[in-house]
């Protein structure tokens, strides 16, 4: 490509020499960081394999991190390990779930943040901003107060949470869809229900009993101890959905967080693609919600770490939110669990008092100003 | 003469207040066509119809004889680019990153090494190797501008729309900017059409100037036809002496202002209290 930049002197000779140079070295540079975008996904995941195994032997049973391995290997390759009753009893019936459900909740909590803070342009988005906590809650609150709900028994909150998380968001993306799916129409929305299902909430627990209050409280901070195997079929089939359709839309989402003209211009039919990542990710944080309760620091913080360390391109920042998030979670379960002998403190609010420190670190240290300019 | 880009009579509103009324253009292929106007005149908003950013009440936009409504969105992004004025600036990609996006019409899920050799083309066109990877969000409004220039030149497109490149650009970055759109014109024959205020850097680059106000097209012709001192008393209100240069471009230089005296009454009540 050539255009009025022809060299016409020795000075601009010498100019142009330089710039190729300059550009060539730019271009090394940016094969280099490439590399290390990847290297630090890959990092993650080894990290993360690593803590299951680490923290599996946190507990009363001794037993060490190889025979954790060889525990969850012997599942699957029965032929090359040898299995002991007494620890696959403990590892995977007991250990192994709950921290199997938190990496899941942590990656969920992780892409949804990510692709919400993209669509709605707003780094304080989180897969709360629609109201689909408040709304899960509300749906407990109810469930406690009245023993009301669509599915009784042992689902009767988990259904009901559910139920109540999916219309709040089916509520706002309605009105979106009526109004025009711009990123302030949504918050906006988000933000309304939001106060609406808490003070709803907040109307039950005024005429609830105290046990019914317990419940509730202990729902609103969050806890990872509701999985168990036999409620991983609907979780797995419904993040094997949601996962890949929102990492399809990593491209487009590249192109909205720089406005939707500019999407616009460039092909992606912007209010569709919001509506689409909003519906996705709603299901999938209203799926891990009704399980775990609120634990709503992951998914606004996860993104925003994974950014500061690898970037904006969404194509790697979505799974690197999700690892992330999962990270955390796990991490931060592990110290709730263990930190004061046998009281289990919610993990919910352990997540916070460790994510915290290290996300103001992360804050002060980066060498980026980042947002808000 | 082939044209490239045609609009009839189309109407556009954000509220009740017109904001075009009955634009009709006729751009002809491989040219460098500016609109011209005073601020809130609807030049950007001229633009944003043309790629559909915005949905007009009523008309016809083609490209290349095409409806432009009735193509994919995916389709237009192939044929027609777009430089804003300026970019949300949230989060922090990287250069680089910002002028890949320009591939986005034309590649699947990921870019191929001959879409990112493409970039550094254009990064060498535009002199951004220094840039290149800072965050898109450090820029001045100045870099920021070529940034995007650059993703609409990545595009490809035979059609590029741009609403005030220069507006933001010191002198020496505006010939720049101006030099190579005018040079793509001239050698990859493409058609630019450009929402600008400088009239002299209008008059000197455009084979053609769409003179609007309030909506409505009120000239258009070859720079000199246009740029005439009754023309521009009657859409700026302001007293301008045409100079001819050698090359025949109109040079303008405003003298005073029509109406009002410059000071507002309020401003000089209270200083003469």
């Amino acid at each position: 490509m050539s255009s009025g930049y022809e060299p016409r002197s020795r000075a601009a000779q010498r100019h142009r020499e330089l710039r190729n140079e300059k550009l060539e070295e730019t271009r090394r540079e940016h094969k280099r960081l490439m590399g290390r975008k990847f290297a630090f996904l890959a990092f993650i995941i080894g990290l993360i394999i690593f803590a299951v195994g680490f923290i599996i032997t946190l507990g009363p049973l001794e037993i060490t991190i190889p025979q954790v391995y060889e525990t969850l290997f012997a599942r699957f390759l029965p032929d090359f390990f040898t299995l002991d009753e007494v620890f696959e009893q403990v590892v995977w019936n007991i250990r192994f779930p709950r921290i199997l459900g938190g990496i899941f909740a942590g990656f969920g909590f992780g892409i949804c943040g990510c692709v919400m803070q993209a669509v709605l342009k707003n780094p304080l988005a989180s897969p709360f901003t629609l109201g689909i906590s408040s709304g899960a809650h509300f749906g407990v609150a109810f469930a406690a107060v009245f023993g009301i709900s669509l599915i009784g028994g042992p689902y009767l909150l988990i259904a009901n949470a559910f139920l109540f998380a999916m219309l709040c968001s089916v509520f706002i993306v309605g009105l979106a869809a009526f109004k025009g799916a711009t990123s302030e129409t949504l918050i906006l929305a988000g933000i309304a229900v939001n106060y609406l299902f808490s003070s709803l909430s907040q109307l039950m627990a005024y005429f609830a009993t105290d046990e019914q209050l317990r419940l509730m409280t202990t729902w609103g901070m969050g806890d990872l101890s509701a999985f168990s195997w036999s409620k991983f079929g609907l979780f797995i089939t419904i993040f094997a959905i949601c996962t890949p359709l929102l990492w399809m839309k990593a491209k487009d989402l590249n192109l909205m967080t720089i406005g939707d003209d500019s999407a616009k211009s460039l092909g992606v039919e912007a209010n569709r693609v919001r509506m689409i990542t909003m519906i996705t990710a709603s299901v999938l944080v209203a799926t891990i919600v009704c399980f775990t309760g609120t634990i709503g620091f992951v998914g606004l913080v996860a993104p925003h770490m994974a950014r500061m360390l690898i970037g904006a391109d969404h194509r790697i920042l979505i799974p690197a939110s999700g690892v992330l998030g999962a990270f955390l979670l796990i991490c931060s379960d592990a110290v709730a669990m263990n930190i004061i002998g046998p009281t289990v403190i919610p993990t919910g609010i352990m997540t916070a008092l460790l994510g915290v420190p290290f996300f103001l670190y992360l804050v002060l240290k980066g060498k980026r100003k980042e947002f808000w300019q | 003469m082939k044209m490239k880009l045609s609009v009839q009579d189309l109407d556009f509103a954000y509220t009740s207040t017109p904001v075009l009324t009955g634009m009709c253009l006729e751009i002809p292929e491989s040219s460098l066509v500016s609109v011209v106007g005073p601020n809130g005149s609807g030049k950007s908003t001229l633009l944003k119809c043309i790629d559909r950013i915005l949905t007009p009440k009523q008309g016809r936009v083609a490209i290349n004889g095409k409806d432009v409504f009735r193509l994919d969105r995916m389709e237009l992004a192939k044929q027609m680019s777009y430089v804003p004025q300026s970019s949300v600036r949230v989060f922090p990609h990287s250069v680089f990153d910002v002028i890949l996006m320009g591939r986005r019409p034309h590649l699947g899920w990921t870019s191929s090494g001959d879409d990112e050799e493409r970039v550094w083309d254009v990064v060498e066109l535009l002199g951004l190797e220094d840039i290149a990877l800072a965050p898109f969000t450090d820029l001045s409004g100045g870099q920021q501008q070529k940034a995007l220039i650059a993703r609409a030149l990545v595009q490809e497109t035979d059609v590029m729309l741009l609403d005030e490149p220069t507006s933001n650009l010191d002198i020496w970055h505006q010939l720049d900017v101006m030099s190579i759109v005018a040079g793509l014109v001239a050698e990859r024959e493409i058609t630019a059409l450009m929402a600008v205020h400088d009239l002299n850097m209008a008059a000197r680059f455009s084979d053609q100037i769409i003179m609007m106000k309030d909506g409505v097209i009120h000239a258009v012709g070859k720079p000199w036809e246009v740029l005439t001192p009754e023309h521009i008393a009657e859409i700026y209100g302001v007293e301008a002496q045409i100079q001819q240069q050698d090359d025949e471009t109109p040079l303008v230089v405003p003298v005073r202002q029509l109406y009002g005296d410059g000071i507002r009454p309020a401003y000089r009540r209270m200083h003469t209290a």
